[in-house]
């Protein structure tokens, strides 16, 4: 796919809409667990632009957030979510909802998707990473990604959803307009 | 012998979109060295027009075109082989400040060219000292003001070499003064580099103060004028399109002088006026701010509007009582606002006016509870806010933000009106009412069921208002509620606030359009560093070019003209001209 | 800036190009990555500290990295015992318990020394990024980027993002406090319901208000060049110097010797419990 300007600046807007939720933005629902939008908002980006701009929000974008917590990178959960932007990419048509056109099917589409997507990035990604970089021991790794892939993804197919819906509203289709 | 830099023949273009073309039948040549204002209402074409010239269109926003356009003899081929050759300052400024800081953003293009270290170095300087942004080359964007960023932006494009300059909307995100610094800048950029130079600006006489070859006025994407200042002022399809003349040409033509090509009216400094026209022009200032001021000061006394309120102090209870406010940035120390007060009285239309940094958002910050006052208390009703929270002060006190697309947050107007209510808890019958009169009283009803990406800017700015007074405050404050209007939507907006005016709610401007100041707001409220330096009628502060340089505001032309016409006193210049216009208006109030 | 801790000390590692200290950080995250080796890894974390020292950067500086790493540590030390108690015996093929605790947990010598191994990992891979990134000013990391042979249009990409977090910072906080006028409360004191809500009226301005950006910012970079050539120049770049080759070298090597623990060790684990020290 053609990296164009275009994609660049989406790439790097994104990227800086991941960083403010990541960083700024957490609704604390009990002790030390915070709901978290920028998946929600990765998948939406990479709705519309693309796997490229995807997977670049993703690594970048965490990798962002991640240096300035002042945490260190951690490697394995920055390319975890690189990998959520790369396959998030692929669930909808490309052109498709930047054209207004998000139906019904559509969105079921993107739901589950958006599960497949979660499911591989931290039930499999993230915990081979860690398996491979740490030597971790397996059960935990599974167990730790899929409570994180499980928040993840509810909030990606609600609030994501909602956010392709609102957008392809807003698009206009050629020759509609007088 | 001169061959045309630009040369549109029969050019018409429509884009993708749209069912019928945004430009038709365009034929224009442009020569080197000219010096050009393209003008004409939102949704005439100009920014089309600009467009076509950098290659933005074709290449970037598909379209069909048919007829042609060349440039230095050629076809274009893609945006860049124009970019180089039409250097383009865009109007937003913080969109085309790319780089993370200044020195990094002029070398922008460059970079792009793979020119060399060194060389990009000397460059930058040269083009940095042509602007006068030397002094801040490291800085990054968000430590520079509008006016800074919009010198970066020209140094960018200059480092170029190209030899066509455009700018497009260059004085909308700036405030008068320093709209009149760019103008002057442009004007140096054209006489040092010899280029040729394309203003696109619906604001006339902001441009014109300066020297301008020739204007081509655009309306429903055809070219209705093309002709050099001095003609176009004089010309009445202005009016018809709702593009504003200079203030001075129209004080003239309502004192019954007609103004001629030939007196060079296309700026006040050339303008030459004979005796009998001047006299005329006295002798109009008398007659109408006499006999009709008295009248207007009786029918006005009844409504407490055009006495300065202090008078009223006793009588009634002030709405807002703003008492030796003081506000300081915490992590910073440094004062925002110092030791101001003042009082609003119900029903007032008033206007904050200063500098960009003054303090006046930092001043309806605090009045709404965003930021909290470090010294001094802030009285509603006579009762002390200081306990109230944010959502408690929206009942009383609306703040509508100057861009509607970062409040709107529903995609229906229904929807987004109800929020404020919903939140709250109201049944859904009473929310359903109320949002049908809030929508009734905005003008928006037949919009109830329509999505809100397919309203216009105006209409949204609309529905935020909507969205602020379905709580029913008593004041309502906007900031800078017309940026970046022309001058038919900006009287769309600014009647709309007077009608709400008159059934009650009292207003408060933050602005610094001084033609707004002048034509609504009776009071004007100036702030400079963060003190407030002056609270008087409005047409008492433009007749004092000191104060007005203070509001960063202008000094009207009607000022300059009064001096032309040995006017002694320009307050009675100015009185005239806003009586006519109070008069042209009450018929038209009433949307 | 704060957002981005940067901070500008006149140090030797200050003086390093970005683009040295980025090899540095790459080159040491994967030759801790790639082995067990004990005596490796407390190498690595030897010369990332060394590296700190120089550059000046005050250990109250690197609080938050320290805090964070330690109280995970703790937490995930904890976990991996839990889910795993014998994970250590399983690696290196010895037992030699030391407690026994209860029903399927004992903890041995295998078990620490593994858990130590993983405690040392993190502390190895995760804070050595800092050091580019305190020392680095922001406008030469696209150009460092680069260098490493990243396309300039991603390394751009990053500039970018870092250009207009500000910016999205500040429409963010604009738009929050419009919607809390209008009584939308995001608090603590809300339900989760009104907070999620709350949270969404803010998010839609902002999303869509950065998609208009796009596309103005697009035009502006179109119309000044960017993308017209196979390569760019950076105006923010700086030249090397020997001490810029001496930590890339040094870099280097330290990936070479990572690989040279496999070979030796066998595989990824340095094992002293079948080869005694």
């Amino acid at each position: 796919m053609n990296f164009n300007i275009k994609r660049i600046v989406a790439t790097a807007i994104g990227a800086a809409v991941f960083f403010l939720l990541a960083r700024f933005v957490s609704i604390p629902i009990f002790a030390n667990t915070n709901l978290t939008l920028q998946y929600a908002v990765l998948g939406f980006f990479a709705a519309v632009f693309g796997p490229i701009v995807g997977l670049l929000i993703g690594l970048i974008g965490h990798a962002l957030t991640d240096l300035a917590f002042g945490w260190g990178i951690w490697w394995s959960w920055v390319i975890a979510s690189a990998v959520v932007g790369l396959l998030a990419g692929f669930i909808m048509k490309a052109g498709k909802v930047e054209d207004g056109i998000f139906g019904k099917i559509d969105a079921v589409r993107f739901v589950i998707g958006s599960l497949i997507v979660h499911a591989v990035s931290w039930g499999v990604v993230a915990p081979c990473l860690d398996i491979l970089i740490y030597a971790e021991p397996a059960d935990k790794v599974f167990v730790q990604g899929l409570i994180a892939g499980a928040g993840n993804f509810v909030f990606t197919a609600i609030v994501g959803t909602l956010l392709l819906l609102g957008y392809s509203k807003t698009r206009v289709k050629p020759e509609s307009l007088e | 012998m001169n061959e045309p830099l630009i040369e549109f023949s029969n050019f018409t273009f429509k884009y993708r979109a749209q069912k019928k073309p945004t430009l038709t039948d365009i034929s224009l040549r442009i020569f080197k060295g000219e010096k050009i204002l393209i003008a004409g209402p939102s949704g005439s074409g100009k920014s089309t027009l600009g467009s076509c010239l950098n290659g933005l269109i074709p290449f970037n926003n598909p379209g069909t075109i048919t007829g042609e356009l060349l440039i230095g003899g050629k076809k274009p081929e893609s945006v860049f082989s124009l970019g180089v050759s039409v250097g383009t300052v865009l109007q937003d400024t913080d969109a085309q400040f790319v780089g993370l800081s200044s020195g990094e953003d002029i070398a922008f293009s460059l970079e792009n060219l793979a020119v060399t270290q060194n060389e990009m170095k000397k460059r930058v300087q040269k083009a940095a000292k042509l602007v006068e942004a030397s002094g801040y080359l490291t800085h990054s964007p968000q430590r520079l003001s509008g006016g800074q960023k919009q010198r970066v932006s020209m140094a960018g494009v200059l480092i170029d070499n190209a030899p066509i300059l455009l700018f497009d909307e260059p004085l909308a995100a700036l405030d008068p003064l320093t709209g009149k610094y760019a103008t002057a800048l442009i004007d140096e950029i054209a006489r040092d580099t010899g280029c040729t130079i394309i203003i696109i600006e619906h604001r006339l006489e902001d441009v014109l103060w300066k020297h301008i070859d020739r204007v081509i006025v655009l309306d429903n994407g055809r070219i209705i004028a093309d002709a050099p200042p001095d003609e176009i002022v004089v010309s009445e399809k202005l009016d018809k399109i709702g593009l504003r003349r200079p203030l001075y040409v129209t004080a003239l033509e309502r004192a019954g002088v007609s103004v001629m090509p030939g007196s060079n009216p296309g700026r006040i400094e050339t303008l030459r006026l004979s005796n009998g026209d001047k006299e005329k022009l006295r002798l109009w200032a008398k007659a109408v701010t006499q006999p009709p001021f008295e009248n207007a000061s009786k029918s006005e006394t009844s409504k407490n509007k055009e006495e300065p309120p202090e008078k009223e102090a006793q009588e009634n209870t002030p709405l807002l009582d703003i008492k030796n406010v003081g506000f300081t940035y915490d992590e910073t120390g440094t004062a925002a606002l110092r030791d101001v007060s003042f009082k609003l009285y119900p029903g007032e239309m008033t206007a904050i006016v200063g500098a960009n940094g003054a303090g006046k958002s930092t001043l309806a910050k605090l009045i709404v509870g965003f930021e909290t006052e470090s010294a001094g208390t802030i009285c509603y009703n006579g009762e002390d806010m200081s306990d109230f929270t944010i959502p408690e002060r929206a009942e009383r006190i609306g703040y509508v933000m100057q861009n509607p697309n970062q409040m709107i947050c529903k995609p229906m107007i229904f929807d987004e009106v109800a929020l404020g209510l919903r939140v709250r808890g109201f049944p859904e019958s009473e929310v359903a009412e109320r949002v049908e009169r809030v929508l009734d009283v905005c003008g928006l009803s037949r919009f109830v069921k329509w999505p809100i990406s397919a309203l216009s800017y105006g209409q949204k700015k609309r529905v935020t208002i909507a969205d602020a007074l379905v709580l029913n405050p008593q004041i309502i404050i906007l900031d800078e509620p017309t940026a970046g209007q022309d001058y038919k939507h900006y009287t769309d907006i600014m009647e709309f606030l007077a009608q709400l005016n008159c059934r009650g709610v009292t207003v408060l401007l933050i602005t610094h359009d001084m033609h707004l100041c002048l034509e609504y707001a009776k009071r004007a409220i100036v702030f400079s560093d963060g003190r407030l330096v002056a609270d008087r009628q409005t047409y008492e502060l433009l007749s004092d070019p000191a104060l007005a340089k203070k509001a960063s505001l202008r000094e009207t032309s009607l000022y300059e003209l009064a001096r032309l016409c040995g006017i002694d006193d320009a307050k009675v210049l100015i009185k005239a001209y806003l009586s006519g216009f109070g008069a042209d208006n009450t018929a038209g109030r009433g949307i | 800036m704060a957002l981005f801790g940067y901070i500008p000390r006149n140090s030797q590692v200050h003086r390093l190009t970005g683009a040295t200290k980025l090899i540095f950080t790459l080159a040491l995250s994967i030759a801790a990555m790639i082995t067990f080796d004990t005596r490796f890894i407390a190498f690595v974390i030897a010369l990332s500290i060394i590296l700190f020292a120089i550059s000046k950067v005050r250990l109250s500086e690197l609080k938050a990295v320290l805090v964070f790493i330690t109280i995970f540590l703790v937490i995930n030390n904890v976990a991996i015992f839990l889910f795993a108690p014998e994970h250590g015996v399983m690696i290196y093929g010895t037992r030699h318990e030391l407690l026994r605790i209860s029903g399927r947990y004992a903890l041995t010598y295998e078990q620490l020394f593994y858990q130590l191994n993983v405690t040392l990992k993190y502390f190895a891979i995760v804070p050595v990024a800092l050091i580019f990134f305190l020392t680095t000013e922001p406008g030469e990391f696209a150009s460092s980027l680069n260098t490493i042979k990243v396309h300039y249009k991603i390394a751009f990409a990053v500039s970018l993002a870092m250009r207009y977090i500000p910016d999205v910072q500040r429409s963010f906080r604009e738009i929050s406090q419009a919607q809390q006028a209008r009584g939308v409360d995001i608090s603590k004191k809300a339900s989760l319901k009104a907070r999620v809500g709350g949270i969404l009226t803010i998010l839609f301005p902002l999303v869509f208000s950065s998609l208009d950006k796009i596309e103005m910012i697009s035009n502006a970079m179109e119309l000044r060049g960017f993308g017209r050539l196979k390569r760019r120049t950076w105006y923010s770049a700086r030249a090397f110097s020997k001490w810029d080759f001496a930590v890339i070298t040094v870099s280097l090597l330290c990936v070479g010797l990572s690989v040279l623990t496999l070979i030796v060790n066998g595989g990824r684990f340095y094992n002293p419990f079948t080869n005694p020290f």
